[in-house]
């Protein structure tokens, strides 16, 4: 899905919200919102009053009439906020319906034994809707993938920029962790077979487009335990408005209908009951921004508790591969002689280890990347033997058991590996092991290193040449960003295959919190449980099919797109740019949607006191006179008062919609500082603002001669 | 004001502070059953009265069995009362107490409510007064405290779902609290002047030649247990102001003592059990503030007197000789600073007892003593009752500040959820719904019209601060209202069960909830429950929520008389 950045007043999505901010004034969507859903009632009420007064051609019916048209306003603004948070959805749903064309599959007989290839050539074209799980799709270059599936068989590269924006290919091939092609996405080179794992309306397009467009968007958890705090407040209101007629009976005389439901919908907090639904689904549009799939707001929200977080070493923490940083020479050996003899002994290699060593020794001693035919020269050379004729060279691959790799020409063989099992070679050959190559090693592997040794056997004679010093790369910026998640009261912890020696010192460099040593699958596992156990929230992301278990346990976990089906299907979030750093956005975001809802809940609840003091003394001035003196702001009229705090209470909705899509600023800081913050933007400012505004639109009222 | 009036607030203050920490660990002890030197006593009773000590309850459970109790001693009242003629203890031979009456007293009584539409000298037997209001006195106070603790419990506990066992709860805090200390204390108020005798009333002549009869009876030992209990009924219906139950300025100063002491010690208790004290002390200084805040205002209020007084040239400033300000209502043995202090304490702490007649104070002071019960009796407040009231209001304000840090909020590692605050915001809704309800049906139909005394915004005040008084179980009175009519007899009663059993039971409901929650450690992301941000939050909440619920009522009560006595207009 190509994501595109779209301004927050988009005009087409302006126009449509506008459309659709009246379709929701239907009883059965308002039902959805309580607060609103009250403030709808007094708007019905108020335009009956006014209907009875103008039958009776009573005086006094501008005020009314104003009064009834912005309550309308209070209600149709709120849905107006909603369907722009909806909208921003919608647009981005159309895209992804466009980028699903109808196409028409290549599928293959798949009655016979599983395990027997099928016949490539015998294919029927089937309309991509109608495929099943379990059929078999023929994809050859040119082809749209029909639906989502696994590859059964072949290799080929896959452009998947409709799902990730990413035009770089990607390649897919059966077995092992890439073996999972998204329908939508397009065949580049060579061929697949497809088994389909979904049935229609249930693909990952089908899926992201249901998100996207909040079609099956439940209340998440957060937000019901808030809409229950808005009801309660609106039920309290509710009663403080209707027992004021009696009291106001009581005192003198009954106070006008529309003036009551003017006080209540000031009153019952509409600028988050109307804003709440627009929070959430703007929460999860910015996780799409992110290119971050949720698969529910519930995992949006529980981002924003996690405690702990699990990062894999390799690709998140790491540049993804360890690389050659040093040659170091046994004594008696120069330091270029070591790395021509890396060099060479790394030619065929083609492990990123290995290429690291290759680039290193050109970097650093000038020594060209020779392909294996000139390094036959090469070898040639130092050997005096004859120039013109070309050495055999065989490459030894690495292997568990020997745990070493090089080649042999001719009568050099050149070895590197682990230091014990090539210390076992030299011997083997009658070699002798230096005493410093194993203290050498020490150092390496204290460092967090990764040693290799590498020797030589030239003409029977075994030697131990060097040590390359292979590191892991700490990605830039992996500090700072983990001083940020330990201010947010977030501990990382680093999983490793790594001996615990070589974790605690990348755990050292990179900056986190813990790693777990030498993990295997289950131990991820335990650890995740363990951190549960302990009330903590706990965060990974994860690929492979081993991963899957983990991911599905974890609060919050991100599968990374490239992974497998089972990976992905596990977790709660996908991320389309398969980006593992990413989880500390995905954290942020988590963060500023319950920052959000809980600071324009402040900010709504201390307007309340504004209000009060507009309307109170604006109800009851005429019956004691005395009461003039609440009348703080000096508002005009006890008409206007009212008025103006309805308008504002009206107008406040759509100046805080951009906040509410936006979301509240958020810098990670302890949660004692945010508070501090917010507490004095939206509470100090939410007692401070309406003061001003009532008071500024009590003026315009006056002037523009509405009252 | 005078600074020895101040001093003397300040000299209470100080009290009050110290005494949180001795007794608030005595407090753990006694409920975590470590306390036992009345062991066998203890284990006699629950033999008697068949109780499982081994079990521990569900909320449901302990709910059901608070329930069952209540009910149950209610209902005993309720036949003492009316058969008080027969029983024996009668030397006054005093008739039964009508039905409406019988009720009224019986469920206020087990509410710790202690509303009184009698005067008790007059109504009440010895028998009535000892073995069943007294009986209340320190049973709903048990009841309030267990409660607290209940709940306490399920913040405390880790994924337990258990909150303790009702019965025990209330053997060992009657056992080991109140009763030693009612004993002790007594003693105290004996020395002092207060009566304790079992002799019919005196007949005097009196210097003037009249002859008056002179109420007697086993006053201290009701006392206080009275206050101690922040019950407030008082023996004679002069309460705290009748020289036989509050005879000099020293029990004046035990008896507002007693009334904050245990509500202080229960909040170091807090501490100790959910093992984070300085969260308690912010609590403890939530309180203070909104105390002094108070007292300031009343004394204050008091203090200038009325404007209208002065420009008739009456004396309104304090001299040696002179109390100043406005003295109607009040006892001169006391004082302005003294009665302020007095009733500040008594609305606080839903105690009710009184020094001097609320409905003589100024409009200011008067309110200040109505949003002082309007804040949910959460400033120091009922025993028990305060702590858990303020706990629900703490959980309201994580829920709204937490959400602010970008977390869920949690609650001392409790996360607060929608079921937690379901239950907070049942217990918050009931109490404003009950009392401004009643209050409006009061203020339109003539049976509620009947008993007013004033007119105009103080008669409001009046209906307001009886529906007030019972909703949270205060018991205190303004004492414009006739509250003996068959209407506000039910009225009252009934709002008095309302205030305690439906805020009780979402509050034991909301503790079970917690019990059951894992505890997430804090960390720096989670939200500080401490410090003075913290403090100066929960005041901000428990004010402006309180106060945006009961403004309007205000306004037309005693904020707008406030405002006419500045304009010269009195009602």
């Amino acid at each position: 899905m190509t994501i595109q950045k779209r301004p927050l007043f988009d005009p087409p999505i302006v126009m449509r919200a506008m459309r659709d901010a009246f379709v929701k004034l239907a009883p059965r969507h308002m039902l959805r919102n309580p607060v609103m859903f009250v403030v709808l009632v007094g708007s019905v009420l108020t335009t009956l009053v006014l209907a009875r007064d103008v039958t009776a051609g009573h005086a006094g019916i501008s005020f009314t009439l104003q009064i009834s048209i912005w309550l309308w306003f209070t209600v149709i603004f709120a849905n107006f906020a909603e369907a722009m948070a909806e909208g921003r959805g919608k647009a981005q749903a159309d895209a992804l319906r466009a980028s699903r064309t109808q196409t028409h599959a290549k599928r293959l007989d798949a009655s016979g034994n599983r395990n027997a290839p099928v016949d490539k050539l015998a294919f029927e074209l089937t309309p991509a809707p109608s495929l099943r799980r379990g059929d078999l799709v023929l994809c050859t270059p040119g082809d749209v993938i029909p639906s989502d599936g696994e590859v059964a068989e072949g290799v080929a590269s896959v452009d998947e920029s409709a799902i990730t924006g990413e035009s770089a290919p990607v390649i897919r091939e059966s077995g092992g962790d890439r073996s999972a092609v998204t329908g939508g996405t397009k065949v580049l080179s060579d061929y697949l077979v497809i088994r389909i794992t979904a049935n229609p309306g249930e693909t990952f397009i089908d899926r992201m487009i249901a998100l996207v467009e909040g079609a099956t968007r439940q209340k998440t958890p957060n937000e019901i335990a808030l809409t229950i705090l808005l009801s309660g407040l609106t039920i309290i209101f509710l009663i403080a408005v209707v027992t004021l007629q009696p009291f106001a009976t009581y005192s003198g005389g009954p106070v006008p209908i529309p003036v009551l439901i003017a006080l209540l919908v000031c009153l019952i907090p509409t600028t988050i009951g109307g804003l709440l639904s627009a929070i959430g689904i703007a929460g999860m549009d910015r996780m799409i921004q992110q290119n971050v799939i949720s698969m529910s707001g519930r995992a949006v929200e529980a981002a924003g508790d996690v405690n702990t977080l699990l990062l894999d070493k390799t690709g998140t923490i790491t540049l993804g591969n360890r690389q050659a940083v040093e040659f170091m020479a046994m004594p008696g050996v120069e330091q270029s002689y070591v790395a021509d003899r890396a060099q060479l002994a790394s030619l065929a290699d083609e492990t990123p280890e290995g290429r690291s060593i290759v680039v290193l020794a050109k970097e650093k001693f000038g020594l060209r990347g020779r392909t294996l035919a000139e390094g036959n020269r090469a070898i040639a050379d130092p050997a005096a033997d004859r120039h013109d004729i070309p050495v055999q060279m065989e490459f030894v691959p690495f292997s568990a058991s020997t745990r070493m790799s090089g080649i042999n020409a001719g009568r050099l063989q050149l070895r590197k590996g682990a230091g014990d099992s090539v210390a076992a070679w030299v011997r083997e050959q009658s070699g002798v092991v230096p005493p410093e190559m194993t203290i050498e090693i020490e150092k390496i592997a204290r460092a967090g290193g990764t040693p290799l040794v590498v020797a030589e056997c030239e003409h029977g004679a075994a030697r131990v040449l060097g040590i390359i010093y292979l590191k892991d790369v700490v990605k830039g910026g992996m500090r700072e960003r983990f001083d940020r998640l330990r201010a947010m009261g977030i501990r990382t912890v680093m999983i490793t295959g790594d001996n615990p020696l070589t974790a605690a010192a990348i755990a050292q460099e990179a900056g986190v919190d813990d790693f777990l040593a030498e993990a295997k699958p289950e131990d991820k596992m335990a650890l995740i449980k363990r951190e549960q156990a302990g009330g903590k929230l706990v965060a990974m992301t994860g690929d492979g099919t081993n991963d899957a278990p983990a991911l599905a346990q974890a609060d919050v976990g991100v599968a990374m797109n490239s992974g497998t089906q089972a990976a992905k299907e596990a977790g709660n979030m996908i991320d389309l740019d398969s980006n593992p750093t990413k989880l500390i956005e995905v954290v942020e975001i988590g963060k500023q949607l319950l920052m959000t809802r809980g600071s324009l809940t402040t900010f709504s609840i201390a307007n309340d006191v504004a209000k009060y003091f507009a309307i109170i003394p604006a109800m009851f001035v005429v019956t004691y006179p005395a009461l003039q003196t609440l009348n703080i702001m000096r508002l005009h009229s006890p008409q206007s008062a009212i008025l103006a705090s309805v308008i504002f209470n009206a107008l406040i909705i759509i100046a805080l919609i951009p906040l509410a899509l936006r979301g509240v600023r958020y810098r990670p800081a302890s949660a004692a500082v945010i508070l501090r913050r917010n507490l004095f933007i939206y509470g100090f400012g939410g007692l401070v603002v309406p003061f001003v505004g009532i008071k500024l639109i009590d003026m315009l009222l006056v002037v523009t001669r509405l009252v | 004001m005078t600074l020895n009036g101040w001093l003397q607030i300040l000299f209470f203050s100080l009290c009050v502070l110290l005494i949180a920490k001795p007794l608030g660990l005595y407090l753990v002890r006694v409920y975590d059953g470590s306390m036992r030197w009345l062991r066998p006593v203890e284990r006699a009773i629950y033999r008697m009265c068949g109780v499982d000590v081994e079990e521990d309850q569900h909320w449901t459970r302990y709910a059901a069995a608070l329930l069952f109790f209540s009910a149950v001693s209610m209902l005993f009242t309720y036949l003492v009362l009316r058969l008080q003629a027969v029983l024996p203890l009668n030397p006054q031979h005093l008739a039964a107490i009508p039905d409406r009456q019988a009720f009224e007293t019986s469920a206020s009584f087990t509410t710790n409510t202690n509303w009184q539409s009698y005067s008790g000298e007059v109504a009440m037997s010895y028998l009535s007064q000892m073995t069943q209001l007294a009986f209340h006195n320190f049973m709903s106070a048990a009841v309030g405290m267990a409660a607290a603790v209940a709940l306490i419990r399920g913040l405390a506990r880790r994924s337990a779902g258990r909150l303790g066992n009702f019965y025990v709860d209330l053997v060992r805090g009657t056992l080991y609290v109140l009763l030693p200390a009612s004993l002790i204390l007594a003693f105290v108020l004996v020395q002092q002047g207060v009566i304790q005798n079992f002799k019919p009333y005196l007949a005097v002549n009196t210097l003037e030649g009249a002859r008056q009869t002179i109420a007697m009876g086993p006053v201290a030992s009701q006392e206080t247990i009275k206050q101690l209990g922040t019950n407030g009924g008082g023996f004679f219906n002069a309460n705290a102001a009748h020289p036989f139950e509050n005879p000099t300025p020293w029990t004046n100063f035990w008896s507002v003592f007693m009334i904050f002491m245990i509500p202080s010690g229960l909040v170091y208790m807090f501490g100790r059990m959910v093992k984070n004290q300085r969260h308690a002390w912010a609590v403890w200084t939530a309180m203070f503030l909104l105390f002094f805040a108070g007292v300031t205002v009343v004394y204050w209020a008091e203090a200038k007197g009325n404007p209208i007084h002065a420009a008739r040239g009456v004396d309104v400033v304090a001299t040696e000789s002179n109390p100043g300000g406005n003295m109607e209502g009040k006892e001169v043995r006391f004082g302005i600073a003294n009665s302020a202090l007095y009733a500040t304490v008594t609305t606080d702490a839903s105690c009710g007892c009184v020094n001097s007649m609320h409905d003589s104070f100024t409009p200011l002071g008067g309110l200040a003593l109505l949003v002082n019960m309007q804040l949910g009796e959460v400033v120091f407040g009922g025993v028990g009752a305060g702590l858990y009231g303020i706990i629900v209001m703490i959980v309201l304000t994580v829920f709204i500040a937490g959400l602010m840090v970008g977390r869920t909020p949690e609650y001392l590692g409790k996360k607060i959820q929608a079921r937690e605050i379901q239950m907070a915001m049942l217990y918050a809704l009931v109490f404003p719904a009950a009392i401004l309800t009643l209050t409006a049906i009061s203020a339109l139909i003539k049976p509620g019209l009947a008993g007013l005394n004033n007119a105009g915004p103080h008669g409001l005040s009046e209906i307001l601060y009886a529906f007030t008084s019972t909703a949270a179980n205060n018991g205190s009175a303004f004492a414009g209202l006739t509250g003996s009519t068959y209407y506000y007899n039910t009225a009252l009663g009934l709002n008095t069960l309302i205030g305690r059993f439906m805020m009780i039971v979402p509050m034991l409901a909301l503790g079970g909830f917690l019990s059951e929650k894992k505890i997430a450690p804090e960390n720096a992301g989670t939200f500080p429950v401490t410090g003075p941000m913290f403090v100066l939050l929960l005041v901000g909440v428990i004010v402006v929520v309180s106060a945006l619920t009961f403004f309007p009522a205000l306004a037309l009560g005693p904020i707008v008389e406030h405002l006419s006595m500045l304009a010269g207009r009195v009602f």
